[in-house]
């Protein structure tokens, strides 16, 4: 090797390094068109909020739409890694979408925060020290409507989801918190709009509570629905189908009903204030819990690289795992899987002017861990 | 399991068949009088949900609305016809495929660029709202039974303007030979549009009579389609009978299995598999039904023989 290749080597060496250290890449593949996309959107509007408000501009944001398809997820999941070449992934909204990208994201050594998605099999045995999960395990807000059930005095509960991967996880979640017994158990196809058949069945069923998760427009078409079949039977589910995007397309029918969420707009610190606030202002529309979670997930990643670089994997994973940041739900902690321990609360649908919002009237679930942590080993 | 539950199941199948059928009634017209594949149809009955919450907003009339749905699916479908569409009739149908395709996408967006993307507020009328008691004893939506009577009435109309009226005499012609109409003086290409908007209004009443009750979203159309499409295939391309007895098939197979199926499983399962394995057998019904249709009869049950 001569004196002039070494010196091309050592010069390429320093570019390389120079180029590391210049700034942050995060890819964030969500849902921006099709039926989940408010999702999506207000992830990522809460995210950019954050990056603004850091004021960075050495942290680069690539955002792409997946469509809601695993497919093009799990391509576009290719094309970030191998050709833009990013640091951290974030975005995904939708369960099986996660399944799809996590595992392969993790294993080439990039970091993945999740701002939603929280699968059993990721926090089990399937955690990974470069996976966070910044939003919940999928079973958390489910368990929180458990153990509501039961302060509520339910006895006899109908449940029913959607049949894919978190929709199963909210079965499992609300039936292992809820003491009473079950009128019926029904899986209900994933995107189904029409619930005629199975509201005749919560009617026969002679429960006196209906559990139900049915996020986004799912959850909009069986509110009303319900509302309008003549069965009274009070309702309980997790935020997905009272989040901010969806309560004023139903209307009448969610007031007074009550969900379980981690995070809601009257949780009193400064930071949930100020996000509060600026989100309006900026996007002119109420943050849903959705919003909160990409504007947790963002400061994550800010707090992270003010400690350290991505490039420098084992201190970047430390300075993730500490959490140091101003969370919207006020302190917030890591378990040993990765998945945060946090209060779950129960909240009731209001009517605050003409706009349909929530309330917290209580805590459902204090400083709740999920149950995955045990068969994680990392 | 009581006959109440069945009687009000069985009203459910009937209610979503007939829902089905006036989407699939302009799509097996479409199809049968000029051979074209519109995968746009779901966009169609989307536009008349959207147009119906706008001015079901601004106004406060249900009645409004569903006439604004329908004229504003019928105006989309004009425009999409005259500007887009009438390039594709000599074409095959991978171009039209590909073109109706790229046509979802671009009222998908623009739909979210006019209206956000949060779902949209449209309610059942009060006039209509709540359950009403049925012999017997059965609560059932007053809503859901409207829309049978206007699926129904529907169905009645179109056969009427199929078999006694001069536009159904020129539209069977065009189905059976387009070019000998044209030949023998009939305007096609005005029938063509005619047949299209008629089709396109269809599917936007039936977007707003379905959004009421359900969310009227970007994509709603999309499901509503494949499910159009398994309609027309079961009941033969081009016939009217054939789609409202392929609809009331296609609703009452997806309702009832959705509920027996699981309930089968549970003879001889455990309850959380027998829920799972029944529902996910449940959600092939359809297609199982129409595998079988179609070994039976390859050209559906009322389609024209080979």
């Amino acid at each position: 090797m001569t004196f002039k290749s070494l010196i091309l080597a050592a010069g390429l060496a320093g570019m390389a390094l120079g180029a590391q250290a210049e700034g942050v890449k995060v890819g964030m593949i969500t849902t921006l068109s099709g039926g989940g996309a408010g999702l999506g959107i207000d992830v990522r509007d809460g995210f950019m909020l954050a990056i603004k408000q850091s004021g960075r501009d050495d942290i680069e944001v690539v955002i792409e739409d997946d469509q809601r398809k695993p497919d093009i997820a799990v391509q576009l999941a290719d094309k970030m890694i191998q050709s833009e070449k990013v640091d951290v992934m974030t975005g995904i909204i939708w369960s099986n979408l996660a399944m799809a990208v996590v595992p392969a994201t993790v294993a080439q050594g990039k970091f993945y925060l999740s701002p939603n998605a929280g699968p059993s099999a990721l926090a089990g045995k399937g955690c990974n020290p470069n996976y966070f999960n910044v939003a919940w395990q999928n079973d958390n807000l489910h368990e929180a409507a458990g153990a509501y059930a039961n302060t509520a005095g339910y006895t006899n509960s109908f449940i029913l989801a959607p049949n894919y991967p978190a929709g199963q996880d909210a079965l499992t979640g609300y039936k292992r918190t809820f003491e009473g017994a079950l009128a019926g158990e029904l899986f209900t196809k994933l995107g189904q709009t029409d619930y005629a058949a199975e509201i005749a069945q919560i009617r026969a069923s002679g429960a006196d509570s209906v559990f139900f998760f049915l996020p986004g427009g799912m959850g909009i078409s069986f509110l009303k629905q319900y509302a309008d079949s003549g069965v009274d039977i009070p309702v309980v589910g997790p935020a997905f189908s009272f989040d901010q995007g969806i309560l004023q397309a139903v209307g009448d029918a969610a007031l007074g009903v009550v969900n379980t969420s981690q995070w809601n707009k009257d949780i009193d610190n400064p930071t949930n204030k100020a996000f509060v606030e600026t989100f309006q202002a900026e996007y002119g529309r109420l943050p849903s819990l959705y919003a909160s979670q990409g504007f947790d997930t963002a400061n994550l990643l800010i707090s992270a690289v003010e400690a350290a670089s991505p490039a420098d994997a084992d201190a970047f994973r430390a300075a993730l795992k500490a959490a140091n940041f101003d969370s919207t739900r006020g302190d917030f902690a890591f378990g040993s899987n990765n998945h945060p321990i946090q209060n779950i609360y129960a909240r009731e649908v209001i009517k605050e002017g003409d706009v349909f919002t929530n309330k917290i009237i209580g805590v459902a679930l204090e400083n709740h861990a999920d149950v995955y942590a045990a068969e994680c080993e990392m | 399991m009581s006959t109440i539950l069945i009687i009000e199941q069985v009203l459910n199948g009937l209610q979503f068949g007939v829902m089905l059928f006036l989407m699939a009634a302009g799509l097996t017209l479409i199809f049968g009088v000029m051979g074209l594949i519109n995968l746009a149809h779901g966009s169609l009955y989307m536009v008349g949900a959207f147009a119906a919450a706008a001015v079901a907003g601004l106004t406060g009339s249900f009645l409004l609305a569903l006439v604004a749905a329908m004229a504003a699916a019928a105006m989309a479908g004009m425009l999409i016809e005259t500007v887009v569409i009438r390039r594709l009739y000599a074409t095959d149908h991978l171009d039209q495929v590909l073109a109706t395709f790229a046509l979802i996408l671009i009222f998908s967006e623009g739909t979210r660029w006019i209206f956000g993307s949060f779902p949209l507020f449209l309610d059942i009328p009060d006039a209509l709202s709540g359950p009403v008691t049925l012999p017997g004893g059965i609560e059932y939506p007053f809503y859901r039974l409207v829309l049978i009577g206007v699926g129904l009435a529907v169905a009645a109309g179109l056969t009427l303007l199929i078999n006694r009226t001069r536009i159904g005499i020129q539209i069977r012609a065009g189905e059976n030979d387009r070019e000998m109409i044209a030949a023998l003086g009939v305007d096609i290409s005005r029938l063509y549009t005619l047949v299209f908007a008629l089709g396109a209004a269809l599917a936007g009443l039936a977007g707003a009579l379905v959004g009421a009750i359900q969310s009227v979203q970007v994509g709603m159309g999309e499901p509503v389609l494949i499910l159009a499409f398994v309609v027309i295939v079961i009941g033969g391309i081009g016939s009217i009978k054939g789609a409202l007895v392929g609809a009331l098939l296609v609703g009452l197979t997806d309702t009832l299995g959705g509920i027996f199926l699981p309930e089968l499983f549970k003879l001889f399962m455990a309850p959380a598999t027998a829920s799972s394995a029944g529902s996910a057998l449940a959600s092939m019904a359809i297609y199982i039904l129409m595998g079988v249709v179609l070994i039976w009869r390859p050209t559906g049950l009322y389609g024209a023989r080979a």
